[in-house]
C-alpha cells in the first residue's frame, strides 16, 4: 500500500508540476502584449519592473484586467508549487518507511536493503542507490519550490510566475526520468526471502548526509538559474533580481561546500588509501558545480550591489546549472564509474543525457535570444574591487574549463576507440598553478575599493600580508630545503592569503561589522587553512609500509608502533580481523589503534576499516592489509601533518556562507531597497 | 570607458581565457593521458617504456609470487592472445585481487618489459576489462562511491 501511495503521489506531482508550467507560460503570455511590449524597450534602466519593489506598484500602472488575471494565476501557481512539494515529500517519506520496515515486496528494497542492517543505513539506504536518489533530486527541488514560491515576495510577479515556471519545467524531466525508467516504487514478485544488502563502502554515517548535501547544492543552483530564466524572459536583469536569487546561490554554494569537504574526508578514512582527493570523475562532478557556483556567487554580489556585470551574471547561472546537470549527468547514468553500465542501462542513460541536452540547449538558446536585451550595467576601472573579482570569475572558469576537460576527455576518446584514463597528473599540473593565482587574487580582492581605487593605496594596505610571504619563503627555504615547488607556494601563500583575508577587519569596529563582512573573512581564511593543510600533506607526509609479525615495533615520522596482537571480531553484519597495536610519540604515553579488515556477508565484500589518531599537529593513519602466508601481516601506516587543516578550511568555508546568508537575509528583510549600495 | 566597450572588453576577455584554457588542456591532456594497453597490445606495439599507463586483463592462475619483504608481488596479466605482462607491485592489493580475475594497474614500463605498478584497481576492474573480456563475464553493476 504504502508504495502504490507513494507512486500516486509522485504521479500527482508530476502532474501538477505540469499544471505549474501550463499556468506559468500562459499567465505570461496573457500578461506579456500588456507589459512586455515595447513600453519596456523604451525605459531605461532594463524591464518595466526593475524599478518598482512591489507589485502593488504596478497593478496602479497597467490596465487592469490581465494584471488581476495574473495576480489571481500567481496565486494559483505559487499553491500548486506548495501543494507538489508536500506530495514529493510524502512520496519520499514513504520510501523511506519502506526501507526502515525493509518491505521485500518492493524491488529497490530488495535490491539494496537487509533486514539485519542497522536502522540508520536502512533509513540511509533509501537514497544509497539509483533511484532513491532521484526521488531524493526531485524530493529537495520541489521543496525549494514550495519555498520559492512561500517566501519569495520580493521580485516582480512576471518574474515569480516565470521563475515557477521554469522550475516546473526543470522537475518535469525529472519526474518524467523517475516515472519511466527509474520508479523507485516497482514490486517484486515472488517477495524474496532477503534482500541483497547494501555495498558495504556505502555503510556509513557520512552515506547518510554526503549524498543529500551535494544535491541541495545541485538543487540550490537549478533554483538560482530558474531566477535567471524568470529575469531573462521577462527582460529583468537587474539588482533586484541578484537579490533574490543571492540568497539561493549562496545556499547552494555553502552545501557543495560541505558535501565536498565531508564527502573528501569520507573517501580519506574509508577507503584507507590515505588520499584525499583523487580526481575520480565522481569528484570532479561535484567540483565543477562548485566552481561555477564560486564564479556566480562573486559575480552576483557585483550584480547586487554595483549593478555590474549583467550579462556575465546571467551567464554564469546559466553555466552553473549545466555544470550540475553534468554532475548529476554524471553520477547517475553511470557513463563514468563504468563505461559498460551505459550499455547495460541504455534507456537510463541516453534518457538522462536528452535531458541534459534540452535543458542547457534550452538554456544557451533562451541566453542567445535574449542577451540584447540586457543593458549594460554600471561601469568600473580595472583596478576595483570589481576589477578583481573579474579576474577572479575568470580564473575560476579556467579551472572550471581544465577540470571539465580533463572529465569528460575520457570519454570523448572512448567514443573513438581509444582508452585513456587521466588522472592527478593532468589536473595537479594545469589547475595547481591557477589555483595558486586563484588565492592571490583573492587575498587582494577585499583590500580594494569598489569601482576605483589607486594602486599605491592597496599595494600599501597588502604590504604586511606580503612581507609576512616573503619571510615564511625564507624560512620554509632554509628549514625544509628540496621540498616540491607547488607545496612550497602553497604554504608560504597560506600564511599571506591568511594574514590578507583577515585583513578587511584591520581597524574595524568588529561588532558593527556586517555579518556578511565577517562570512567573507572566515571563508577567504577557510581556504588558506585548507591550502596549508594541502600543501603541508603533499610535502610531510611519511609512509611505512611492512609485513609484520605479532610483537614486532614499526615507525612511521614520529611515532612507533608495537603490533600486539591480531584477532578476530564481529558486527551486526560484518566479521573482520583486528589488529591491535600499541602506538607511542617519542616518550609520551602510550595507546591504542585497531585497525581493522572487515568481510560483510550480503553482498560478499571485503573493506578495510582505517585506525586514525588525530593530534592538533596532524594524524596517524594506520590501515591492516593481507596475511602475507608466512604468519606476518601488511601494514601501512602514514603520519600526516596538519593534514586535518584540509577540512577544518572546507568548514570554515561552508561556515563563512553560512554567516553572510544569515546577514544578507537579515538586511534583506530590514530594508531593501537602501541595501543597493551597501 | 563607456559601458559598451566594458562588456566587449568583458567578453573578449572571457572568450580569451576559455580559449586558452582549452588549449592548454589539450596540449597538456596528449602528454598526461594514461593510455590502456592489454598483453596483446604490448606484443604487438612493444611496451611505452618510461610512460604512465595502465594495463589491463586477467591475473594468470598461479603467476602470483610474493617477495621475501612481505609486501611486494609478481604476477602476470594475461588476455585473449596468447601474451602476458610481468607486473610488480608494492603495497596492498585491493580486496577483490586474486589469481584469475580482472586487474587494471596503473605504473610505468621498465626497459626490461616488466611493469612497475604503483596503483593496482580491482573494484571498478570490470570498466575498463578489455572488451572481449569483459563480454564473457555478462553483466555487471557497479556502484560509485559516492
Amino acid at each position: 500500500m504504502i508504495a502504490e501511495a507513494g507512486l500516486a503521489a509522485l504521479w500527482l506531482a508530476a502532474a501538477l508540476s505540469l499544471l505549474q508550467l501550463g499556468m506559468g507560460v500562459a499567465a505570461l503570455i496573457n500578461s506579456s502584449p500588456a507589459f512586455a511590449g515595447e513600453g519596456d524597450q523604451a525605459k531605461p534602466g532594463g524591464g518595466a519592473f526593475s524599478d518598482s519593489e512591489e507589485p502593488l506598484h504596478h497593478a496602479t500602472r497597467g490596465p487592469p484586467p490581465p494584471e488581476i488575471r495574473g495576480r489571481n494565476f500567481a496565486s494559483a501557481i505559487r499553491t500548486i508549487a506548495i501543494v507538489q512539494g508536500l506530495l514529493v515529500g510524502l512520496s519520499f517519506l514513504a520510501l523511506i518507511q519502506l526501507f526502515l520496515r525493509t518491505d521485500l515486496s518492493v524491488k529497490l528494497v530488495a535490491a539494496n536493503s537487509h533486514s539485519l542492517k542497522p536502522w540508520l543505513y536502512k533509513f540511509a539506504g533509501a537514497w544509497g542507490n539509483h533511484e532513491g536518489s532521484m526521488l531524493l533530486w526531485v524530493t529537495v527541488l520541489a521543496l525549494a519550490g514550495a519555498a520559492v514560491a512561500l517566501f519569495e515576495r520580493r521580485l516582480p510577479e512576471r518574474t515569480s510566475i516565470a521563475t515557477l515556471a521554469a522550475q516546473a519545467a526543470i522537475g518535469l524531466g525529472f519526474y518524467a526520468f523517475l516515472l519511466f525508467s527509474s520508479n523507485p516504487f516497482e514490486r517484486l514478485f515472488p517477495v524474496p526471502v532477503e534482500g541483497n544488502g547494501l555495498n558495504p563502502l556505502l555503510q556509513d554515517p557520512g552515506l547518510a548526509f554526503h549524498p543529500p548535501t551535494l544535491y541541495f547544492g545541485y538543487v540550490g543552483i537549478s533554483i538560482a538559474f530558474s531566477f535567471a530564466v524568470g529575469a531573462l524572459v521577462t527582460r529583468d536583469v537587474g539588482p533586484a533580481f541578484a537579490r533574490a536569487m543571492r540568497p539561493w546561490v549562496l545556499g547552494a554554494w555553502i552545501f557543495l561546500t560541505l558535501g565536498i569537504t565531508a564527502g573528501s574526508y569520507w573517501a580519506y578514512y574509508e577507503l584507507g588509501w590515505g588520499g584525499w582527493w583523487f580526481w575520480d570523475p565522481v569528484e570532479n562532478a561535484s567540483l565543477m558545480p562548485w566552481l561555477a557556483a564560486t564564479a556566480l556567487l562573486h559575480s552576483v554580489t557585483v550584480l547586487a550591489t554595483r549593478d555590474g556585470l549583467r550579462a556575465w551574471t546571467v551567464m554564469l547561472a546559466v553555466v552553473a546549472f549545466s555544470m550540475s546537470m553534468v554532475g548529476t549527468f554524471l553520477v547517475r547514468s553511470g557513463i563514468l564509474t563504468s563505461v559498460h553500465s551505459f550499455a547495460v542501462d541504455p534507456k537510463r542513460g541516453s534518457f538522462i543525457l536528452i535531458l541534459l541536452a534540452l535543458y542547457i540547449g534550452g538554456a544557451l538558446t533562451l541566453f542567445g535570444l535574449r542577451v540584447g536585451t540586457v543593458k549594460e550595467g554600471s561601469t568600473f576601472e580595472p583596478v576595483s574591487r570589481e576589477g578583481a573579482l573579474v579576474v577572479n570569475n575568470l580564473l575560476l572558469c579556467v579551472v572550471l574549463a581544465l577540470v571539465f576537460m580533463g572529465t569528460l576527455y575520457p570519454l570523448a576518446t572512448e567514443a573513438l576507440g581509444v582508452k585513456v584514463s587521466i588522472g592527478a597528473p593532468y589536473f595537479n599540473l594545469v589547475t595547481g598553478p591557477f589555483a595558486l593565482l586563484l588565492v592571490i587574487v583573492m587575498a587582494l580582492g577585499p583590500l580594494m575599493r569598489w569601482r576605483r581605487d589607486r594602486l599605491r593605496e592597496v599595494a600599501r594596505r597588502i604590504a604586511l600580508p606580503i612581507l609576512l610571504t616573503a619571510m615564511a619563503l625564507l624560512l620554509a627555504l632554509l628549514l625544509a630545503p628540496g621540498m616540491g615547488i607547488l607545496p612550497l607556494l602553497g604554504l608560504v601563500l597560506a600564511l599571506g592569503v591568511g594574514a590578507a583575508s583577515v585583513a578587511p577587519l584591520w581597524k574595524r569596529k568588529l561588532l558593527r561589522t556586517p555579518l556578511f563582512t565577517w562570512g567573507m573573512v572566515l571563508s577567504h581564511l577557510g581556504i588558506a587553512v585548507a591550502l596549508a593543510g594541502m600543501a603541508s600533506e603533499s610535502a610531510f607526509t611519511k609512509e611505512t609500509l611492512v609485513a609484520a609479525r605479532v610483537g614486532d615495533r614499526v615507525s612511521v615520522g614520529p611515532w612507533s608502533l608495537r603490533f600486539d596482537s591480531i584477532e578476530p571480531v564481529a558486527g551486526p553484519n560484518w566479521t573482520a580481523v583486528e589488529a591491535r597495536l600499541t602506538v607511542r610519540r617519542g616518550t609520551g604515553a602510550p595507546f591504542v589503534l585497531r585497525p581493522q579488515a572487515r568481510m560483510f556477508s550480503t553482498p560478499p565484500t571485503e573493506t578495510s576499516e582505517a585506525a586514525i589518531a588525530t593530534r592538533l599537529d596532524g594524524q596517524l593513519y594506520t590501515v591492516i592489509g593481507k596475511p602475507d602466508g608466512a604468519g606476518r601481516w601488511q601494514l601501512r601506516l602514514w603520519w600526516k601533518p596538519f593534514v586535518t587543516l584540509i577540512w577544518l578550511g572546507g568548514g570554515l568555508v561552508a561556515l563563512g556562507g553560512l554567516l553572510a546568508l544569515v546577514g544578507r537575509v537579515r538586511r534583506g528583510r530590514r530594508s531593501v531597497p537602501q541595501e543597493a549600495y551597501a | 570607458m563607456k559601458a559598451k566597450n566594458q562588456r566587449l572588453t568583458l567578453l573578449v576577455l572571457a572568450i580569451a581565457a576559455i580559449l586558452g584554457a582549452v588549449l592548454l588542456a589539450m596540449s597538456a591532456l596528449k602528454d598526461q593521458a594514461a593510455y590502456f594497453y592489454a598483453p596483446g597490445d604490448i606484443a604487438r606495439e612493444g611496451p611505452p617504456v618510461g610512460r604512465a599507463v595502465r594495463i589491463g586483463g586477467m591475473v594468470q592462475a598461479g603467476s602470483l609470487r610474493r617477495a621475501a619483504d612481505g609486501v611486494t608481488i609478481d604476477f602476470l596479466v594475461k588476455d585473449e592472445t596468447p601474451h602476458t605482462i610481468p607486473v610488480r607491485f608494492t603495497g596492498i592489493v585491493p580486496d577483490l585481487f586474486k589469481e584469475n580475475s580482472g586487474v587494471v594497474a596503473e605504473g610505468r614500463f621498465q626497459p626490461g618489459g616488466l611493469f612497475v605498478a604503483d596503483n593496482i584497481l580491482a573494484k571498478h576492474d570490470e570498466n575498463y576489462m578489455p572488451p572481449k573480456l569483459d563480454s564473457k563475464k555478462g553483466e555487471h553493476k557497479s556502484e560509485s562511491l559516492k
